[in-house]
């Protein structure tokens, strides 16, 4: 049944190639996503586990399967993040005519890649199904962009490649150091990774992953591509897609966790980069997509910050707070960036300039517009009531989670006090943004524009219900992540560094087992 | 009880957002709602008082074994401060359909006004510090939005946003603070969980406790306006009067003080010794002196009040501080004085609403004058306000002001003659303040055309004129602030009492002398009183230090990060790499899409051909 969520993008883009109305199909086979999606993740609530997945067995030899199921709650959560912001973006912004075809087919691959990583509980079709949502945001950059478009999409190119190769290049060491019988994820957690090799494993997939992610100093790609990509594009990678280097880092984390405790002091500081460094460039920013995409960079240190606490713990036992606080974040985030792009591109639909200065008194003329962006960006900024504010609160409790009284506080104390000053950076440019657009007196720019239509309303209304739905009972996702007792199976085989025999194919990945020493 | 009290908590927000969602393009409804829901809550709040103590709880966020509560304490403490909350918030409610009647958007006010009465009364009723955090920051939320009311105006959106920065920095310490505690408590939120650990802290943590104290006082800071992030306030004057009586002066400005006790009434006195308290209580001294100078030289009515408002505020943090020493019954000296000084303050705030509201929008003393004759009733209710603030016996600020002085003479002497000297300067401003805005003949023609102000907004006055009398005795206040024994029936003069009365009377008549029948400010070119009146030039000195640190930093940051980073470091990376690329971007049909798509299908060959041949 999960194979559906790939597949119906993949149908509408064989529509749109055989001559289908590429809007109508797009928003069709999202608005089809979101439904199955939703479904489908009330069904995992309801304990319903078996009948979810697919697995084919694609190559024998070393086994290579396209098994799509929920690995874990954390799955079902970005699967919802997926599907809900492709939702989102496949009814914002306008296309020419003539791009509409390139427009679509791209926003529906990435929607697809997007979830099939997401999904894929095998580790080579969790790499493809994102190189595969990767060439489309290329494409459209070069092709759709603003801009230097060219240049722009060349440099994320490279970026991305030499993450990607880097990334590639991790798992490679990882599967060969495991030594682990197939590539399933369930087959890999079960393996202990030698301690010489954990180092350097960890360095890559740091690296690897973290450039997806426009880790400091990996992320001068970010903000220009945001601001240059199409409004929907935009919003698929920097509020799902980029989330797949965080998902696999908390994915394959257990496998590696004393090398990436040996490397806490540089992630620490990288991830300072992002939040401090990032959010100073951010306060300096002058159109509101450079700043959006500035802040998109600046927020992923928060999520970071929970890896570092977890990487500190070494187990999600020991710190059973910094996974889900990740999750949420990046949920939250997701949600919230995507909503903030839309409505960008909104804006400079309206006024026909994102330059700061330019705007002005926005909210007379568009008080429904400054509404939902007024929403938007105290959900960045951390306000409760809205889901980034649940994330950013577990993360900061995370990080304290193992601090002693009687010792000084440690590198991630010192971390999440320094993190904390972030809050105040976010607020400076975000009620900067809000004052020089929505505020103040009408301006040439905004003299003359409108509010938004209801059609354009539709998909800035459903983030905003998400993100307050969220925020106000972040449980809703939290339920999801309950931890079953295969994952505090697997941390004691790790602690004891004794490998179990591997369990009898066929029985679902996410079903309990039992350890063979209790 | 317990679902009378979520009643209480959700009632605004229920309100709100029919409001926002239903009837936003009916102001009169909106205000009728938003008025219906304020009297729901203070009914509702005058029941629970009466009735026995009780909690409740549901688990808001879980993470394994660990969980975050949203909960309702609903003890003496939140009881009573949640009379004066719906209180406050009923009157100036009613208040506001008068003063707003003609506002363009006043809906979204209302709508504003609802969603601070919730925020408001979830600080008052939380039952843990997680909670707590979370409306506080939903009040510095609306705070923002009722601030930024007429947000075409360029000051009032700046106001805004300054008095959210400004909190948020308060807010970084108190998260830090809280995080902290939370470790020193045995990772509990819960105030009710708080007393055993506390008691049984070791002596060696005494120095982290004490920074955790003060990283929470932090907040308060913030929030409660204290020095060195008092410079939010008197800006914030730029919202609706009502709003300034209501959050600017009763209730959210209180929220610190409140937030502190309730910490030494969960986790005992004992966490405030030491520097912590001491901190505290001169954090609260220096601010009390300092707006109180800063108060006789402003013109605008508001701000004078607005700084005076920052003075009590100061008295009362000290108050809280002297805890540390004193324990429990200095801090309830404070919540005392918080208590008083939320109706007469809110009087004060409204009248000058009033007085501005007759004046058409006139806000400067210096242009009004002779309004005793024009609108007596209000000038009556405003005398009234005017001598509680000064603390004349027996109105309710002078039993309150007494005991936070008679705490200060026993624990910290030096900051009692602080005390005393302000207990100087608030009857010299207030009479300022009367004498120039109310006596003497009109000065311009708001002040000669103005009228006494409609009934719906002068019975709010009145019943808070009487409020302002006779909150302070024990009929009324021992139902309301937490039980003590220094209610207004047992009182004997003593020395406090005899330099409170001898201040009043120097500051009082000073002021009368000084500036009766005057036209303009005879201190005005004073070098010393400058000083004053231009803050001590400490929001310059802010613009400075915020230009230095915020852009300056900022701007080297971005062109270090586009020239080093981007430039030499990664983007060196990426031009080697690009160099090699353009030699396969030749071989290859040189376009951008052909070589996408080959660089993706390259990297899915190398994955299979990688693992394959293992």
């Amino acid at each position: 049944m999960t194979l559906a969520l790939i597949l119906l993008p993949l149908f509408a883009v064989i529509a749109i190639l055989m001559g289908a109305n590429p809007r109508a199909a797009a928003r069709n086979a999202t608005g089809m996503m979101l439904f199955a999606g939703l479904g489908l993740a009330a069904l995992w609530a309801l304990g319903t586990r078996t009948f979810l997945g697919v697995d084919f067995l694609v190559l024998s030899k070393p086994e290579i399967h396209l098994a799509l199921n929920f690995f874990d709650g954390m799955s079902v959560i970005m699967m919802l993040l997926s599907v809900i912001v492709a939702y989102a973006a496949a009814r914002t912004g306008d296309c020419e005519d003539r791009h509409a075809k390139l427009w679509n087919i791209s926003l529906l691959l990435i929607a697809a890649g997007a979830v099939g990583a997401f999904l894929s509980t095998d580790l080579f079709f969790f790499y493809a199904f994102h190189e595969l949502a990767l060439i489309p945001t290329f494409l459209t950059i070069g092709i759709l962009g603003r801009g230097d478009r060219k240049e722009i999409a060349w440099k994320v190119t490279i970026y991305l490649a030499f993450g990607s190769i880097i990334l590639l290049a991790g798992l490679l060491w990882l599967i060969a150091a495991s030594g682990t019988p197939d590539l399933s994820f369930e087959s890999l957690l079960k393996c202990t990774v030698p301690v010489a090799a954990q180092r350097g494993i960890a360095l890559f997939l740091l690296i690897g992953f973290g450039t997806l992610v426009s880790l400091f100093p990996f992320h001068s790609w970010a903000a220009p591509a945001y601001a240059s990509a199409p409004a929907p594009i935009s919003m698929l990678h920097a509020g799902v897609l980029k989330k797949f280097g965080l998902y696999g880092l908390l994915r394959l984390h257990p496998l590696v966790p004393i090398g990436m405790a040996s490397w806490l002091e540089l992630i620490i500081v990288l991830l300072l980069g992002n939040i401090l460094w990032v959010g100073f460039v951010t306060i300096n920013q002058k159109r509101l997509d450079s700043m959006l995409g500035n802040s998109s960079v600046m927020h992923m240190g928060y999520i970071f910050l929970a890896i570092a606490a977890l990487i500190a713990a070494q187990s999600e036992s020991a710190n059973p707070i910094a996974k889900p606080a990740a999750i949420l974040l990046m949920f939250g985030h997701g949600v919230t960036i995507a909503m903030l792009f839309g409505l960008a591109d909104r804006i400079e639909r309206l006024t026909g300039t994102l330059e700061l200065r330019d705007l002005g008194g926005l909210a007379k003329q568009a008080p429904k517009l400054a509404f939902l962006f007024g929403l938007a960006a105290m959900a960045s900024i951390g306000l409760p009531g809205l889901a980034n504010f649940a994330g950013e609160v577990m993360v900061f409790i995370a990080g304290f989670k193992g601090w002693e009284p009687d010792t000084p506080p440690g590198w991630v104390q010192i971390a999440t006090i320094l993190s904390l000053w972030g809050l105040v950076i976010s607020a400076v440019y975000m009620l900067r943004a809000f004052r020089h657009i929505f505020q103040g007196p009408t301006v040439e720019f905004t003299r003359n524009a409108s509010d938004l239509s209801a059609r354009d309303r539709s998909p800035a209304v459903l983030l905003a219900a998400v993100l307050l739905i969220v925020g106000l009972f972040p449980n809703i996702l939290l339920q999801f992540l309950e931890q079953p007792e295969a994952v505090v199976a697997r941390e004691q085989a790790h602690i004891t560094q004794h490998p179990r025999p591997p369990q009898p194919a066929g029985s679902a990945p996410v079903q309990p087992h039992p350890s063979p020493s209790q | 009880m317990e679902y009378l009290a979520w009643l209480l908590l959700l009632l605004p927000l229920l309100c709100a957002a029919a409001i926002q969602f239903g009837v936003k393009d009916s102001p009169a409804a909106a205000a009728n709602l938003s008025v219906a829901s304020v009297v729901g809550t203070f009914l509702i709040a005058v029941l629970l008082v009466f009735n026995s103590d009780f909690s409740s709880s549901f688990t808001w966020a879980t993470a394994g074994t660990f969980t975050i509560q949203i909960g309702i304490l609903g003890d003496q403490l939140a009881k009573g401060m949640m009379v004066v909350v719906t209180g406050v918030g009923m009157l100036v409610h009613i208040f506001s359909l008068g003063y707003m009647k003609d506002d363009e958007a006043k809906a979204r006010y209302f709508g504003g006004l609802s969603i601070f009465m919730f925020s408001m009364t979830g600080i008052v009723l939380a039952d843990n510090f997680i909670m707590m955090f979370i409306f506080w920051e939903l009040v510095g939320f609306s705070s923002y939005l009722l601030i930024g009311h007429w947000f075409e105006k360029k000051s009032a959106a700046e106001a805004a946003k300054k008095a959210f920065l400004v909190n948020r920095i308060g807010d970084f310490g108190f998260m830090i603070g809280i995080l902290m505690l939370w470790g020193i408590l045995g990772q509990t939120f819960l105030f009710a969980e708080m007393e055993a650990p506390a008691k049984a802290l070791p002596e060696s943590q005494a120095t982290i406790v004490g920074i955790a104290v003060l990283l929470i006082f932090c907040g308060a800071v913030g929030k409660s306006a204290q020095f060195p992030l008092h410079v939010w306030l008197p800006d914030a004057m730029e919202g609706p009067t009502p709003v300034s009586a209501l959050i600017h002066a009763a209730t959210m400005v209180a929220a610190g003080v409140y937030m502190l006790f309730r910490l030494q009434v969960a986790a005992g006195t004992s966490i405030f010794e030491g520097f912590a308290g001491t901190t505290i209580a001169w954090i609260g001294g220096i601010t009390t002196l300092l707006a109180a100078l800063m108060a006789t030289q402003q013109d605008d009515i508001k701000r004078v009040l607005a700084y005076s408002t920052l003075s009590q505020l100061g008295y009362m943090v000290m108050a809280v501080g002297l805890a540390g020493e004193a324990g429990i019954e200095a801090g309830q000296a404070g919540m005392f004085h918080l208590y008083t000084h939320a109706w007469f303050k809110a009087l004060l705030f409204l009248g000058s609403g009033a007085v501005i509201y007759a004046c058409h929008h006139e806000q400067n003393m210096w242009k009004m004058g002779g309004l005793f004759r024009r609108m007596p009733k209000t000038t009556m209710t405003f005398a009234v306000g005017t001598l509680a603030l000064m603390a004349a016996p027996p109105l309710s600020g002078f039993w309150s002001k007494e005991l936070i002085l008679a705490q200060a003479l026993e624990h910290n002497p030096p900051l009692f003659w602080i005390g005393a000297g302000v207990a100087v300067l608030t009857p010299f401003y207030m009479m300022r303040l009367f004498v120039v805005a109310f006596l003497g003949k009109p000065r311009d023609h708001g002040a000669e055309k103005a009228k006494e102000v409609p009934p719906v907004m002068l019975v709010p006055l009145i019943i808070l004129g009487v409020l302002a009398v006779v909150s302070a005795f024990s009929l009324i206040a021992s139902s309301i602030v937490p039980d003590n024994d220094f209610h207004a029936h047992g009182f004997h003069p003593n020395m406090v009492f005899w330099i409170s009365l001898g201040a009043l009377l120097l500051g009082a008549g000073g002021g009368f002398l000084l500036y009766h029948g005057r036209s303009s400010d005879p201190l005005e070119n004073n070098p010393l009183f400058k000083l004053f009146r231009n803050k001590f030039y400490l929001d310059e000195l802010y613009l400075k230090l915020v230009g230095l640190f915020q852009d300056t930093v900022a701007m080297a940051v971005h062109f270090l990060d586009e020239f080093l980073i981007n430039g030499m470091i990664v983007g060196g990376l990426a031009r080697s790499t690009a160099g090699l690329g353009n030699i396969f971007r030749r071989l290859q049909s040189g376009n951008l899409q052909g070589y996408a798509i080959l660089f993706g299908a390259g990297i899915l060959l190398v994955i299979y051909l990688t693992v394959f041949a293992r």
